[in-house]
């Protein structure tokens, strides 16, 4: 391939195109603007909303990082990043604090993005409402009439079956006091981090073709009841085997000849970063 | 020294991809792009009507590439069609002028211009021919000579193929079809513009054109079963060859690019007729069914759906037009279902946590 496809694969008026449902995304924080997603060299569903973001964003300048489930040498991170860097040559990094671009799929990493970086997140299923109704119809009509009984009902029944919300990743959230949204299946971990955040945060679902967007400094608030207040998950007393870090997400891992559970950083490249002594 | 971060991934992936031409090429034979075009007909149709892109070459080479799986030959297909420049829309094409190669009626035995059975396997025994596992050049230009004499002396018939008359015309004129008034409302392009429900009927008769063969099949089967209100009749169905025509920017003709070959059927379905205030009268509407290439029963069950869908009251699934629509596109299911075999352990140690929280709190 190379030569014969353009700059970042796209020709520039779908790159265009994407960038005009970018920009009224980021207008109206946290509603899913409909876009003329296309088909991609890589699986629907394997990340080709955020792919489609990052192509019609991505200059010749940009500093690119892709990561899956916190690793940047997970294979479909690996992939993603050769199909990026074979159609536009960019420079790519896993330092977090160097990149300008960070595609990612599930996670947003430790270290606090800043103002100068986006991060363009891979959706699975944007509709938050999609568990109790089934139909996009009705689903946009909810969100139209700010109608958001049957998300607290969910968290309800689960408080009322199990005395918690059991809801595990891509935890339903408000943005900017109007529009309930899922952040892309991040776990709880990671909710707090879109609250606020001086990067932009992009969300793209290619298979269902929509785009999303946390602007900066945006309040992002996880749903929750004041008597059961939002809960991340639970890694007290754990620390990760390799670094030492701690009020990190974890991973688990059981080692193969003792069946002893063990916990390592889940972000590889914060942990690399500590173990090379920066802070 | 510092520690550098594993590189397993990348490696990994290259030998994948090594195994994978391995796989395809291992016997040391190497399949002729010209063998796949001229012995795969039916592989070539199912690809280029799910892929919507006609091209028997391009086609071909996928199918190479994807040593013949039709799902990833649709996903190449796809993703090349992304980065093809969209230009012009053709203008609209009348398929009365469709030369006609194969053309049934199921409603009626005689109709105006006759049947014309074509090529099909419909009346074939499907016994394994284990002759043709030793067929060879020679017997078949043999073969192939003395078919071409044969036709050569035959008269041709007297009926004009490019303007056979249709069979629901016969039936307007008795006034038993709806009366449907022309709608030339621009088609709305489903590539261009998300479906918004409830959709028109052009955006249903793309994604359904475009739809998995096997999804396509199977929701139509299921209406026509019980899980729908219908049993239609197939009118006509036709298989031949129609001519693309742009317009041209500069004056009132037009362009001739090309000609496609298409399959259309035309069902008939009785329902109750709207015009007539008691409603104890009833007429046929049709459902339409239309693909690249012979795909005959795809075009079928695609008349059957555009039918269920064009239902008011929604009784069964496949009148749900979220429900057939959004699931029957072969690079969208296959992708999502694949997706599965993404690491999904960040999820799922949420997933745990959430467990392991609702069994900590009943201990309590």
């Amino acid at each position: 391939m190379g030569t014969k496809y353009n700059f970042a694969f796209f020709d520039e008026g779908s790159k265009r195109e994407i960038r005009r449902a970018t920009l009224k995304a980021i207008a109206i924080p946290g509603y899913q603007v409909p876009f003329a997603s296309r088909e991609m060299p890589i699986g629907r569903g394997w990340g080709t909303g955020g792919l489609q973001l990052t192509l019609s964003l991505i200059g010749e300048k940009e500093i690119l990082k892709v990561i899956d489930q916190g690793s940047d040498e997970s294979v479909n991170a690996v992939n993603i990043k050769k199909l990026i860097v074979s159609t536009t040559g960019v420079q790519t990094t896993i330092d977090t604090r160097k990149a300008t671009l960070i595609q990612s799929r599930h996670r947003i990493p430790e270290i606090p993005l800043n103002k100068e970086q986006i991060l363009v997140l891979q959706v699975p299923i944007p509709e938050p409402l999609r568990v109790v109704e089934a139909s996009e119809h009705k689903t946009k009509r909810l969100h139209s009439e700010s109608d958001y009984s049957g998300a607290w009902l969910m968290l309800f029944e689960q408080i009322m079956k199990y005395d918690s919300v059991t809801h595990g990743a891509d935890y339903p959230v408000i943005v900017k006091d109007r529009y309930v949204m899922s952040p892309s299946p991040i776990p709880r971990f990671d909710n707090p981090k879109l609250n606020n955040s001086e990067a932009l945060i992009l969300l793209g679902a290619g298979r269902e073709k929509k785009i999303y967007a946390v602007p900066p400094y945006t309040k992002v608030i996880s749903m929750a009841f004041e008597d059961y207040p939002f809960r991340v998950e639970n890694f007290s007393g754990q620390k990760c085997h390799l670094c030492g870090g701690q009020g990190v997400y974890l991973d688990e891992i059981v080692d193969e000849k003792t069946g002893e559970t063990y916990y390592q950083c889940n972000d590889t490249s914060n942990c690399l970063m500590r173990l090379n002594g920066g802070k | 020294m510092g520690y550098v971060a594993v590189k397993g991934g990348s490696e990994a992936i290259e030998e994948s991809i090594q195994r994978l031409k391995y796989e395809r090429i291992k016997k040391g034979t190497v399949l002729d792009i010209r063998d796949i075009e001229g012995g795969m007909r039916g592989l070539i149709d199912t690809v280029m009507s799910e892929s919507s892109l006609y091209d028997r070459q391009v086609a071909s080479v996928a199918i190479k590439q994807a040593e013949g799986s039709i799902e990833e030959a649709v996903f190449l297909m796809r993703a090349y069609r992304s980065t093809l420049p969209r230009k012009y829309y053709s203008n609209v094409i009348d398929t009365k002028n469709m030369f006609v190669e194969r053309r049934i009626s199921a409603s009626f035995k005689d109709i105006p211009g006759g049947q014309i059975l074509g090529t099909t396997y419909d009346y074939t025994h499907r016994l394994i021919d284990f002759d043709l596992s030793k067929e060879n050049t020679m017997e078949v230009e043999k073969w192939l000579d003395s078919y071409r004499k044969k036709r050569e002396i035959e008269e041709p018939a007297d009926v004009d193929l490019c303007n056979l008359p249709r069979v629901t015309d016969m039936l307007r004129k008795e006034g038993i079809i709806a009366q449907a008034l022309e709608d030339n409302t621009p088609p709305i392009d489903v590539t261009k513009k998300n479906m918004e429900f409830p959709t028109k009927r052009s955006e249903r008769l793309q994604v359904l054109t475009r739809g998995q063969t096997g999804a396509v099949i199977a929701l139509g089967y299921a209406s026509l079963r019980g899980f729908g209100d219908l049993h239609p009749t197939v009118g006509e169905l036709r298989v031949g060859y129609v001519d693309i025509c742009i317009a041209n920017p500069m004056g009132d003709d037009e362009f001739y690019i090309g000609n496609i070959q298409i399959t259309e059927v035309e069902s008939y379905i009785s329902s109750p007729d709207k015009n007539n205030a008691d409603g104890n009268k009833l007429n046929l509407t049709i459902g339409y069914g239309v693909c690249y290439g012979q795909n005959e029963s795809k075009a079928i069950a695609m008349s059957i759906l555009d039918t269920d869908l064009e239902t008011q009251e929604k009784k069964f699934p496949t009148q749900d037009e979220e429900f057939v629509l959004y699931h029957i596109d072969s690079v969208e299911a296959t992708g999502f279902i694949s997706h599965l075999k993404l690491p999904h352990y960040v999820t799922f140690k949420s997933k745990l946590d959430g467990i392991r929280r609702t069994r900590e709190a009943r201990e309590k």
